[in-house]
């Protein structure tokens, strides 16, 4: 066992919440009324007619069922599931004695809920343990009072406490109303991770059974007495506007309008935080009646635009910090895009690190590869598309919807209505995805803007149009990487200069940085008013595919296995690193590598099949795929993608492998398709109709995920596997047809190239 | 407006609506049946798959002056208690990422095994391509699918 110290951030997490009277714990979810209750659950545990609060993360009741609380939101990635796994392990009960639940908004019990990044399972690892051992330790302590026997000869078993010298026990549940009064332990002991029951073994979404029976479960879903729809309108082109409404009249007559108007989102001058970002602060508001309604008042609103001019705006750093960012005036295109960047990329960029002396290499090389690769702005198109509830009443607001961080907006909903941050609930709904989209939630701002106004609970819904003109792109990237050799085709210096509009996706200190004696990384970056934000993995999505088809260029040119050329620079960066911040561990580099190298069979591809081989990292975590490909009717067709990840202890294991296989899937729909064009400010696509998704059929036949074995604590998930596929494809299709692509999406129309 | 009777699931409904809208927002604002989805509205992404007299049918792009009288199944009256092969293949397999495109995914798949009962993986990609999924499940999707056919 594992002594902890319990006081890390005890008083806010571990606040011992006695409960009065009955005990009895109302919902934690303002929804739930309008919501089938957890009750409704066929197979789930027996509820209790009592709930004793132990800490903010768990109840358990008379009967012993344990409900456990999930203090980040759901996307996907399962957490609902993963995170009460976790307590469920530490209080040492049965799995299915366990109710998961959505906590509440609460920064104070349950800190930054926040979900991105690949951050989930990392940063509650310590503090979901600690919530199940406290509570563990609780109850023993309980059964030790009641029992007159000393606490440490209480021991606990699936939910059972037991002393075995005087052959008592009891279930958890006789001793939680007892267990919730007790002082918060100061030290508590964690399970040996060999002793796991739990975690490590795969445990079902506790919500498929919703899911596949079409019960409520998305903020679309929501629907209560008097709500009405809104929607909004925004300009069509970035660069632009809002004038007025030219037949405002006539549009509030339609059948079913209740009320349309313009709203503006911050107030002049305001300090946007990091994550405030809006291309279309000034919106129109439609409310009616039904969606359909709305949707035909939508389509025969008449608004005037006009282009902005240049300006500035205020932006606060996460320590209160402001700066400005300048937005340009104008109507970008793509093609104007690419000749700037271009530009961009011939001049000079800003040094970010320099080992050795690149310059001197790069002179006396006997041959210099330069390669140069883009991609363009991506959509997120989450399949539910943005959408908000919001209610205004008596200076209160609450909202419900799809969002990766309610702490990222409470502050400005705050500050746009003159409000406190006490006087908003946010109840953070399931969300049909978010991949990044959803950190950016001014659209719950706007809905309570809009239920203000219009002076009616409001669901705003964007429609698919809307959703994918808005903005908060994935940007365009370019990188052109070059590599000095030498006489005897020795690798002497490697050169990357990386840039994007309107942000730079350079990691100097990755890979293959630590490696190369002489080595110089440069960026630049150029400002548009196309939004962007964080999208699966940002910036790793395209240095992953850039760089690791240079690598296979490279390893080509100087005739070696790619494979065996990665791990030979690995083993340089692991047995005598270049210079101090490498961030990565080239020993769990080189891991995945060979362990892809192994369970695929590197050296033997069956006939007719195509390899690539790739491997980044990023959110701590190692990912390396090989990519098999057979071209049929000129297409090619992916048959299998085996993978090999590092990413520490694997909570729930057929879910990650889910979660990985999703990663997979996602990333070679964009390599071959994804793609958001502009011309004059205005996105090309508006609809998947135009928009091209990967769909079944070009999803690859087999998916073999492989985790390796560690006792290491958890790192990233949702991200890592998506980097390196783009270049597992990259480097396949270069295989399949004998011509590289060096700009995605790699097959365009879906056709092969060439 | 037009009043219109509908059999959704099968009970009768009655409702008076503009003749032009959808039937999947008569499902959803006017009987709230929220199991059938909006992803795009145009017929491209599968989420409001229904069955229309028991054919696979985008609801975002019926409308229901020619959905009255039709027998209607949505995602909830698929089964009584969840337990569609389909449905409890998905649980199998753990399908469901969001979860938010899987209403449409399991009634395309329902409606194809009526059809093809032992489906090859061409049938599998003929039928399920018209159902987008964002999170990437579809390995999954059809390995459900397989085993939902073995147990029917
Ligand atoms: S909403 Fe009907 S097919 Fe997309
Ligand atoms: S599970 Fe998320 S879109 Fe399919």
């Amino acid at each position: 066992m594992t002594k902890i110290n319990t006081s890390y951030n005890r008083r806010s997490f571990l606040k011992s919440m006695a409960v009065t009277g009955g005990g009895m714990v109302l919902g934690f979810s303002w929804l739930s009324g309008c919501r089938p209750e957890e009750t409704k659950v066929a197979t789930g545990p027996a509820l209790p007619d009592n709930w004793y609060d132990v800490n903010a993360y768990l109840k358990i009741g008379e009967n012993g069922t344990v409900t456990i609380m999930t203090p980040n939101p759901e996307f996907g990635q399962n957490i609902k599931t993963s995170m009460p796994m976790i307590v469920a392990e530490e209080l040492d009960v049965e799995w299915e004695q366990v109710i998961s639940e959505q906590a509440p908004h609460n920064a104070e019990k349950f800190g930054f809920q926040f979900t991105g990044g690949s951050r989930g399972i990392s940063s509650r690892w310590e503090g979901l343990r600690m919530a199940g051992a406290t509570a563990r330790q609780m109850l023993r302590e309980a059964a030790a009072q009641t029992w007159s026997v000393p606490v440490a000869e209480v021991t606990t078993a699936a939910g059972m406490l037991y002393h075995e010298a005087s052959e008592r026990s009891a279930g958890y549940g006789e001793m939680a109303e007892l267990a919730a009064t007790l002082p918060v332990p100061e030290e508590v002991d964690l399970k040996d991770i060999k002793d796991f029951s739990i975690i490590g073994h795969s445990k079902k979404n506790v919500d498929a059974k919703k899911i596949v029976t079409g019960q409520p479960l998305f903020a679309l879903d929501h629907y209560e007495e008097g709500m009405h729809v809104a929607m909004i309108v925004h300009p069509p082109a970035f660069g632009q506007r809002y004038v007025s409404i030219k037949n405002l009249d006539e549009v509030k007559s339609m059948t079913g309008i209740h009320d349309v108007f313009p709203i503006k989102t911050y107030k002049d001058g305001f300090a946007k935080g990091g994550f405030d970002t809006n291309a279309f602060p000034e919106l129109v508001a439609i409310v009616g009646k039904t969606t359909w309604e709305v949707m035909q008042a939508k389509r025969a609103i008449e608004v005037e635009w006009e282009p902005f001019a240049d300006y500035t705006e205020t932006v606060m750093g996460f320590r209160g910090d402001t700066s400005t960012r300048k937005v340009p005036a104008g109507l970008e295109s793509t093609a104007a895009h690419q000749t700037a960047m271009e530009e961009a990329a011939a001049r000079p960029g800003e040094v970010v690190r320099e080992d050795g002396d690149p310059k001197g290499a790069f002179a006396r090389a006997s041959r210099v590869i330069e390669r140069t690769y883009s991609a363009p702005f991506l959509a997120h198109n989450c399949m539910e598309p943005i959408n908000c509830f919001a209610k205004v009443e008596n200076g209160k607001v609450w909202i419900a919807g799809p969002l990766q961080a309610p702490g990222l907006i409470e502050g400005t909903i705050a500050a746009r209505m003159d409000l406190t941050p006490e006087d908003i609930d946010i109840e953070m709904t399931r969300m049909g995805g978010g991949f990044g989209r959803r950190a950016y939630s001014h659209y719950m701002l706007e809905a309570a803007l809009i239920a203000q106004q219009a002076g009616v609970p409001v669901k705003l819904m964007y429609t698919r149009e809307d959703d994918m003109t808005n903005g908060i792109y994935r940007p365009t990237y370019q990188a052109t990487y070059r590599a000095a050799l030498g006489e005897n085709n020795e690798l002497l210096a490697f050169h990357v200069k990386a840039g994007g509009i309107p942000e730079s996706p350079l990691f100097a200190n990755r890979f293959p940085a630590g490696a190369i004696d002489n080595y110089l990384a440069e960026e630049w970056s150029l400002d548009s008013n196309i939004t962007i934000g964080a999208f699966r993995a940002p910036r790793s999505n395209f240095m992953a595919g850039a760089e690791q088809s240079f690598l296979d260029e490279l390893a080509e040119a100087m005739g070696k296995d790619p494979i065996d050329f990665r791990l030979e620079l690995l083993q340089r960066a692991e047995n005598d690193p270049v210079g101090e911040n490498n961030d990565y561990d080239a020993a769990r580099y080189a891991g995945v590598l060979e362990l892809v190298r192994d369970k695929a069979g590197w050296r033997q591809p069956a006939p007719g099949v195509h390899r690539g081989v790739s491997a980044y990292f990023c959110h701590n975590s190692y990912a390396a795929h090989v990519l098999d490909l057979t071209v049929e009717n000129d297409r090619p067709v992916v048959q299998k993608v085996t993978c090999a990840i590092d990413c520490g202890i694997v909570v729930n294991p057929d879910a990650a492998v889910n979660m990985a296989e999703g990663g997979i899937v996602d990333g070679i729909g964009n390599a071959f398709f994804g793609e958001l064009t502009f011309t004059d400010g205005v996105p090309d696509k508006r609809n998947f109709d135009q928009y091209r998704m990967i769909r079944m059929e070009e999803a690859p036949k087999a998916i073999d995920v492989h985790f390796v074995e560690s006792d290491v604590n958890p790192t990233g998930l949702g991200e890592p596997p998506f980097p390196p596929i783009f270049g597992a494809v990259a480097n396949a299709l270069y295989k399949a047809t004998g011509e590289r692509k060096y700009r995605q999406p790699f097959l365009g129309s879906g056709n092969l190239p060439g | 407006m037009a009043s219109y009777t509908l059999s959704v699931n099968g009970k009768t409904h009655q409702v008076d609506v503009d003749p032009n809208t959808p039937i999947l927002w008569v499902l959803r604002d006017h009987l709230r049946l929220v199991g059938t989805k909006y992803g795009c509205g145009i017929a491209q992404c599968g989420a409001c798959t229904i069955h229309v007299d028991g054919v696979a049918m985008r609801s975002c792009s019926l409308p229901v002056s020619q959905a009255a009288d039709r027998a209607i199944t949505t995602i909830e009256g698929l089964s009584e208690q969840g337990t569609h092969p389909v449905q409890e293949a998905w649980r199998e397999h753990d399908v469901p990422q969001c979860g938010y495109c899987q209403a449409g995914q399991i009634m395309s798949a329902a409606a194809l095994l009526k059809d093809i009962p032992n489906p090859s993986d061409e049938d599998i990609d003929a039928m399920m391509s018209g159902n987008i999924c964002r999170c990437g499940t579809y390995t999954r999707i059809k390995a459900a699918i397989k085993t939902a056919a073995a147990k029917s």
